[in-house]
């Protein structure tokens, strides 16, 4: 049960029920596809760059509990970054939910860190780390959507 | 063990129903020992792969250990030994699903090669620009796929039996899509994300009256119910062994023997020819035309064994107990608040694919692991039935003969489990 409480922390639980900047961004001069097939989520990152500021963030989708939260808690973290610190998150989070690296300082991810218990659960890593790949073919004005296969 | 006793009647008595005895059968099964998270596993995965009986695995232990060679060719004595137990699984193939001839059991790697060779071999023979080819909205990608390649490379094209809420076929359609067009019939005869039971007989009979042949995707059937494919009647029939308490890597395809007579081989190399120079082979006769290589010897006499098994606690039986166990689960999950079943028809078997309001399925199956609950999340290789139902993905909780109504309550419980952790 500890296990479980870990994984489905409460802040992940709301973002699920209620995910923020959850909307098509009008503004946008930047977006991108992804979808899991696994599981079938699917998401869409907008972005609105100024030069290499992300100005505005929002996403769009559906699917897991891991998947849409992490979407959520990705865009009240990257809002105001540079496209370089957006990367450098990207890769601590990512070596956080993968369990690789020296292992993240949970302080200089925040809010993020919530996705901690997800290392534990290795076929729930592509569903944490689905918005961030998009939010990468976004950054990198991809045209191709992106896959977790 | 009871069910001995009315193994030759047509309907199992009440008795044996009793006598059935899945505790007792559940010992045969190392695996479900097992605990999964500190918690007894409960193996409600049967749709996706089964579990293996001591007798396959000591089957297998003992053709590695004493009978190991290489078949068909060999003069020496583990060779005649290894031919033999690889011959006569084929014979008891062929006695299970009551075909006429050794010859018209061919192995495969699975349901979906036996698939791929009658699409490849009869498709690619008999199919025209502008013919067609029928299939259901209820099919695996594995009775999608091939078709749609060999119709795309012929210049066909696939037509397609819509289905009911229920997930029940409309047969008014698939009466109206058969045509002089129609050139095979491919279609499932349970379905591995609905659990619906195809009206098989009904669907050949048609089928036959035009002349068409048809090709019974058996995968999900063959573990849960007798299956004769004279009676039938059908033209091929494929399933794969590991559903059917054996390895993987085996399948059957069946098939009648002037059709299989009358297509070209599948693939070319060695034990499928009589006569190679570089000018000309001639080819071997059937069943072993189809079998290019070196067959899974170990895998065939495995899924004998594991024929020998099922057969000894009856298929009657088997699909009697299975029945009753998804009427037990239906009223289980059909009185959980915010549970909905996908896949109601009224001849099922014994699966539960389902929804649970505001829970996606890829989390109903991380929490139902947790509590020792394996079930299978996803679109279940069928994105037609997902899309068909509007829905991304379910879980799937699929039986088996050694599931017991306790795996069932188990399942509950963990659900109900799930609506607390997202309450």
């Amino acid at each position: 049960m500890s296990d479980l409480r870990e994984l489905y922390q409460q802040v992940i639980l709301d973002h699920y029920k209620r995910p923020r900047n959850f909307q098509k961004l009008e503004c946008a001069n930047r977006h991108a596809e992804g979808h899991n097939p696994l599981c079938g989520d699917e998401i869409t990152v907008y972005l609105q760059m100024d030069g290499d500021v992300i100005k505005e963030i929002s996403f769009q989708g559906a699917g897991c509990a891991i998947s849409q939260s992490a979407a959520s808690l990705m865009t009240t973290a990257l809002k105001g970054k540079t496209k370089a610190e957006a990367e450098e998150l990207f890769k601590k989070f990512h070596d956080m939910v993968t369990g690789e690296g020296n292992g993240a300082d949970p302080m200089e991810l925040g809010k993020l860190a919530v996705f901690c218990g997800v290392s534990e659960f290795p076929v729930r890593v592509k569903c944490a780390s689905l918005p961030w790949h998009t939010l990468r073919a976004a950054l990198e004005g991809k045209d191709e959507a992106v896959s977790t296969e | 063990m009871k069910q001995a006793v009315c193994r030759t009647s047509e309907e199992p008595c009440q008795e044996c129903l009793v006598g059935f005895g899945a505790e007792k059968i559940r010992e045969d099964f190392p695996i479900l020992w097992t605990k999964v998270h500190g918690k007894p596993l409960v193996y409600l995965d049967n749709a996706a792969t089964t579990q293996k009986p001591q007798a396959v695995l000591d089957t297998l232990m003992r053709y590695y250990t004493e009978e190991n060679s290489n078949v068909h060719r060999g003069v020496h004595f583990l060779s005649q030994v290894a031919t033999q137990a690889y011959e006569s699984g084929r014979t008891r193939v062929r006695k299970f699903l009551n075909a006429s001839h050794d010859r018209e059991i061919i192995f495969t790697r699975g349901t979906t090669e036996g698939i791929n060779l009658v699409a490849q071999s009869y498709g690619r023979k008999h199919l025209r620009a502008g013919d067609e080819v029928i299939i259901s909205a209820m099919e695996h990608h594995s009775n999608i796929v091939p078709w749609q390649m060999i119709c795309e490379e012929k210049r066909a094209s696939l037509k397609v039996i819509p289905m009911n809420d229920a997930g029940e076929l409309v047969m008014d359609e698939y009466e109206r899509l058969l045509s002089d067009r129609t050139k095979i019939v491919a279609v499932v005869q349970v379905s591995n994300v609905l659990g619906t039971v195809n009206p098989i007989s009904d669907i050949i009979g048609l089928a036959h009256r035009r002349g068409i042949p048809v090709l019974v995707d058996g995968a999900q059937a063959i573990p849960h119910m007798p299956v004769d494919v004279r009676a039938l009647d059908c033209d091929f029939y494929v399933f794969s062994g590991h559903k059917l308490f054996g390895p993987t890597g085996i399948g059957v395809l069946y098939g009648k023997a002037e059709l299989l007579e009358s297509m070209p081989p599948y693939q070319g190399g060695g034990d499928m020819i009589s006569a190679v120079s570089f000018e000309k082979t001639v080819y071997n006769t059937l069943p072993h035309k189809f079998e290019a290589g070196t067959p899974n010897i170990a895998g065939t006499i495995g899924l004998a064994a594991a024929i020998e098994y099922v057969e000894k606690i009856g298929m009657q039986q088997i699909a009697a107990y299975e029945s009753e166990l998804l009427e037990y689960g239906t009223e289980l999950l059909t009185a959980i608040p915010g549970l909905r079943l996908i896949g109601t028809a009224k001849e099922k078997a014994g699966v539960f694919s389902f929804l649970l309001d505001g829970v996606h399925a890829h989390d109903i199956g991380t929490i139902l692991d947790l509590e020792g609950v394996a079930i299978r999340a996803g679109h279940h290789c069928a994105m037609p039935v997902m899309k068909r139902f509007g829905v991304p993905a379910t879980a799937r909780a699929s039986l088996a003969f050694y599931n017991t109504r306790a795996d069932l309550d188990a399942l509950a419980k963990a659900i109900h489990k799930t609506i607390e952790v997202f309450a």
